[in-house]
């Protein structure tokens, strides 16, 4: 049977990169292919041609073994084609039906809009491959989950036969994860054909029929899922053996460090999002924050490191109060902070490398003198943290913005990292990183942890919480429902206590039998 | 029209300044510029090159001339064309740099006051410059900082305000101590102008464009007042203020008619002190951080609230310099309209100048020559001076829109993000 696409030697130059080198890829009538590989790898690159946004310097593309040339996007979908982008394509006041309509306008014989119709066709799409979507809800009103879906409808609407969806599951819950698998399997079932673009692991494991791993532009192999685990996708992404599992030394807890009681704190539509929380960490062990996102993690932290008011309680550092004290009176008394939103709040993207580097110490010798600036410090200090920390840029002059996400990530680590800190508090620090990052910055929060740091660890990413914590406090509706030693938290426990089963249930339920948590 | 696709972030032209300002030499990007001119330079001067030929094509289809020509024949009707425009940029040419026949004349002769009035064209080019430099430092500085002072005019208003009173009240000073204290009341006038919607934009949320706008009615209304009540020459039937004290003028550099004064040597000193201010201190770093992000520099533990209202009131202090400047050096006294729109122009001049103060010079030069040679133009070629405002808009429109120019010249594309222009929009 000949293949629905085939992909011969594509070859894509950028000045000074080579994006994709003789990529050669086959994708069979429904079969999910995942392409894995580490950000900046070239799998974007890759699809963006396939899209028509690019155009090949060398190689050819068959579909259904015909030649065919993609000059554009709207050729693409001439040819069945369709993609998800990461960042969804959505008019937020429009409903879902518009927003499929959109591009695509039928009309009645009076010329208006025909929603009626529409309206029914997305809604035999969604029943069809049960994506349950209510055709006349607002995007606005939608969870992501279902906003994606709607995408997914854009591309059936359009009778797209190979769908490439772009890092579906980054922006994704785990719940939702599972959701969109369902949806997928489905999809295939009923003779689509998918491309699958991520670089975790295990979802690629759990849901792909055969897996490519790019690496800097070239394949490096394809294999099926039944003869790979983590380890070996993991090193063939890297390039080198990868240190999954983490060697995490028995902690030593020091004093306390942080130590936060009573605390309360309201989000930005005035809802208290922070109830009545307490704990403390202590120097040497690393507490995580676990949860399902939304149940107050963020503003615990942002109103520990000064960003958010406190209506009530104390949060204590060395033994200091520092309730609603300024950020800048946390950091100077020893507080690293890496921030949730790294574009938002912990950089400066219109900045040089150079300059966000001591976005936090500006004002202090030897980066200043005075009032005045020490550039050519502040340029040999940033070129030493680029080597030590490894963050691949073209110099230190180079904008943060041309950086990739887990460049730009370590540029954050190093600035927090390199001070002398007695408190780290990371947020989200692994977000949306590739597995090389997430293991470098795991290693560097182990490090400050041996060195006596204290670290709060807030994640929404089970996995990270348990690879990383000496105790696992679980965020429930804004309260901490339960602080677990390490040795106690198994994903289980933690997961049921994530989905608010009360403490006492959980364990029993648990220790019955083993229970499956998405 | 898939190559449409890349966007352009407005917060990328300050690529080529940010590099600038550390004073290295770029990194070599791919494919970014290569060699030659860098964008943010070449498309203002091309703009300028447009707006010319634009120019020249209102100049003709307005021209009397022109259309009586053709009616005798097409060959005297592209003769009448080409001499009307022609006869029109000598004029703009000769009235705003000089005369080059009576320059060279004049350096064979050699005598002094024949120089100096040979040159006078191109230096009351420079005095015109001065106010444009002032204001629109003062709205680029607004820029750097994420604010949109539209209210450059108004503060230019009640700088020359304050500035014409401390000139004619105080009576008896030495001028080493009245220049001084009146260009300080100068620019005190328009921190006060910028200080207060940077305190509403801080504390309220009040938006700055709304409330400059507002400040610059009050402004104009209250100058109105002053100027026919408390400031009003006595005796005299116009609306206008006494006589400014000889003590407190900017002194000339040559007699009368070259009023070639001190205060285009002190925009430029202004210039580069706001230059040292927004990149060599720490004060304008945490200015340009919450001008660029201001999420970010809460993070980084700066004050916004305080940057905010310290960006607008150094963006008013330096409108007022502008205005009293030009009491101070040009007019030696207070009317109503003193001011042809330098606060206005000054938006222009700022984006023009991509918020750089070199870029403002060069843009100031630029409008203040325009300006002056337009005086001749008029005079001379009976060109109508607005010709000038349609060439400014025209420049203006190009420099906002370098997609028009790009594809005019045929220039590449900029690389994703290579943008040109810094502003932040209305976001407040």
């Amino acid at each position: 049977m000949t293949p629905i696409l085939e992909l011969r030697g594509i070859t894509k130059r950028f000045p000074g990169v080579l994006a994709n080198d003789h990529i050669n890829l086959t994708l069979e009538k429904g079969q999910i292919h995942a392409l894995l590989g580490e950000n900046g790898a070239g799998k974007t690159t890759l699809m963006n041609i396939l899209y028509g946004l690019y155009q090949p310097d060398e190689g050819e593309i068959f579909i259904n073994g015909k030649k065919v040339i993609i000059h554009s996007p709207a050729d693409a979908i001439a040819q069945g084609i369709g993609m998800v982008h990461q960042h969804f394509m959505l008019i937020p006041v429009f409903t879902v039906t518009e927003n499929v309509m959109l591009g695509e306008e039928s009309t009645r014989f009076d010329g208006f809009l025909d929603r009626e119709q529409a309206a029914a066709r997305v809604r035999a799409i969604s029943e069809q491959y049960g994506l349950a979507v209510d055709p006349e809800a607002y995007i606005k009103d939608l969870p992501v989950g279902v906003q994606q879906r709607v995408e997914i409808i854009k591309l059936l609407y359009r009778k797209a036969d190979i769908l490439i969806l772009d890092e579906p599951t980054a922006v994704l819950t785990p719940q939702e994860v599972e959701e969109l698998f369902g949806i997928m399997r489905s999809l295939v079932e009923q003779g689509k054909s998918i491309i699958f673009i991520s670089h975790k692991l295990r979802e690629v494991l759990e849901i792909a029929d055969l897996i490519t791993v790019i690496r800097r532009g070239r394949v490096v192999g394809s294999v099926r899922p039944e003869e790979a685990d983590q380890y070996r996708l993991a090193s063939m992404m890297v390039g080198r053996d990868v240190q999954l599992e983490l060697e995490r030394p028995p902690s030593e807890p020091g004093e306390p460090v942080l130590e936060v009681e009573n605390l309360l704190v309201a989000d930005e539509l005035g809802q208290l999002a922070v109830d009545h929380v307490s704990f403390d960490v202590r120097s040497g062990e690393i507490l995580g924050i676990a949860g399902v996102q939304g149940n107050g993690q963020t503003e615990l932290i942002e109103a520990i490191t000064g960003h958010r008011h406190i209506l009530e309680g104390r949060v204590r550092l060395l033994g200091q109060d520092v309730t609603n004290a300024p950020p800048r009176i946390i950091t100077e008394l020893g507080t690293g902070y890496i921030p949730e939103d790294r574009q938002r709040d912990g950089l400066v993207l219109a900045f040089p490398v150079m300059d966000n580097l001591i976005l936090r110490t500006y004002y202090k010798p030897p980066f200043a003198r005075g009032r005045r600036m020490e550039w050519e410090v502040i340029r040999q200090h940033a070129e030493a943290l680029v080597k030590q920390y490894d963050i691949r840029t073209p110099s230190a002059l180079s904008l943060c913005s041309t950086l990739s996400g887990g460049n730009q990530q370590k540029v954050i680590v190093a600035r927090e990292l390199s001070r002398p800190i007695r408190l780290l508090v990371a947020a989200q620090p692994t977000r949306g990183l590739d597995v090389g990052s997430i293991e470098y910055i795991h290693q560097q929060i182990l490090e400050k942890r041996s060195q006596g740091v204290a670290v709060l660890l807030a994640s929404t990413e089970l996995d990270e919480i348990l690879q990383l914590s000496d105790r696992v406090a679980v965020m429930y509706r804004g309260q901490i429902v339960a602080i677990v030693p390490a040795a106690e938290a198994t994903k289980d426990y933690i997961g049921l206590l994530m989905a608010g089963v009360p403490a006492e249930e959980a364990r029993q339920r648990v220790r019955r039998k083993p229970v499956e948590i998405g | 029209m898939s190559s449409e696709k890349t966007p352009q972030s407005p917060d990328l032209g300050k690529l080529v300044l940010e590099e600038i300002n550390h004073e290295a030499a770029p990194p070599p990007q791919p494919g970014q510029r290569k060699r030659g001119i860098p964008q943010s330079v070449l498309i203002p001067l091309l703009a300028v090159l447009t707006g010319l030929i634009f120019g020249a094509i209102f100049i003709i289809v307005t021209s009397q001339e022109v259309y009586s020509g053709f009616g005798q024949s097409f060959s005297a009707g592209l003769t009448a064309m080409w001499d009307v425009v022609a006869r029109s940029y000598t004029a703009l040419f000769t009235g705003a740099l000089g005369d080059p026949v009576r320059i060279i004349n004049a350096l064979q002769s050699g005598n002094a006051l024949e120089i100096r009035r040979a040159f006078n064209p191109f230096l009351e080019s420079l005095v015109t410059s001065t106010p444009y430099i002032f204001a629109g430092l003062a709205v680029a500085l607004g820029f750097r900082a994420g604010v949109f002072n539209i209210g450059a005019e108004g503060q230019l208003f009640m700088g020359a305000i304050t500035a014409t009173y401390v000139g004619y009240k105080l009576v008896g000073l030495p001028m080493i101590v009245h220049l001084p204290l009146a260009l300080l009341a100068g620019a005190l006038g328009g921190a006060i102008w910028g200080f207060i919607p940077g305190w509403l934009k801080a504390k309220t949320g009040g938006h700055e464009v709304i409330n400059t706008i507002m400040m610059n009615y009050i402004a104009f209304r209250l100058s109105e007042w002053l100027l026919t009540g408390p400031m009003k020459r006595p005796g005299s039937f116009n609306p206008v203020s006494p006589e400014i004290q000889p003590s407190a003028w900017l002194p000339r550099f040559f007699e009368d008619p070259i009023r070639f004064h001190l205060g285009f040597f002190l925009a430029l000193g202004m210039a580069y002190v706001v230059y040292w201010f927004l990149f060599k201190t720490t004060w304008g770093f945490e200015l340009r951080t919450v001008g660029s992000n201001p999420y970010g520099a809460k993070y980084a533990g700066m004050n916004v609230t305080r940057n905010t209202i310290l960006a607008m009131t150094l963006s008013g202090a330096l409108a007022g310099l502008a205005g009293a400047n030009e009491v101070l050096g040009v007019n030696h006294f207070l009317a109503m309209a003193f001011s042809s729109g330098y606060g206005f122009d000054s938006i222009a001049l700022a984006l023009l100048g991509n918020n750089h103060p070199v870029g403002v010079v060069l843009a100031s030069l630029l409008f203040g020559t325009l300006r002056n040679g337009a005086t001749r133009m008029q005079l001379s070629a009976d060109i109508p001076i607005d010709i000038i405002s349609v060439l400014q808009a025209v420049i203006l429109a190009f420099i906002a829109a370098p997609a028009i120019i790009r594809s005019l010249y045929r220039l590449r594309k900029p690389a994703e993000g290579e943008g040109l222009i810094t502003i932040k929009g209305w976001g407040g």
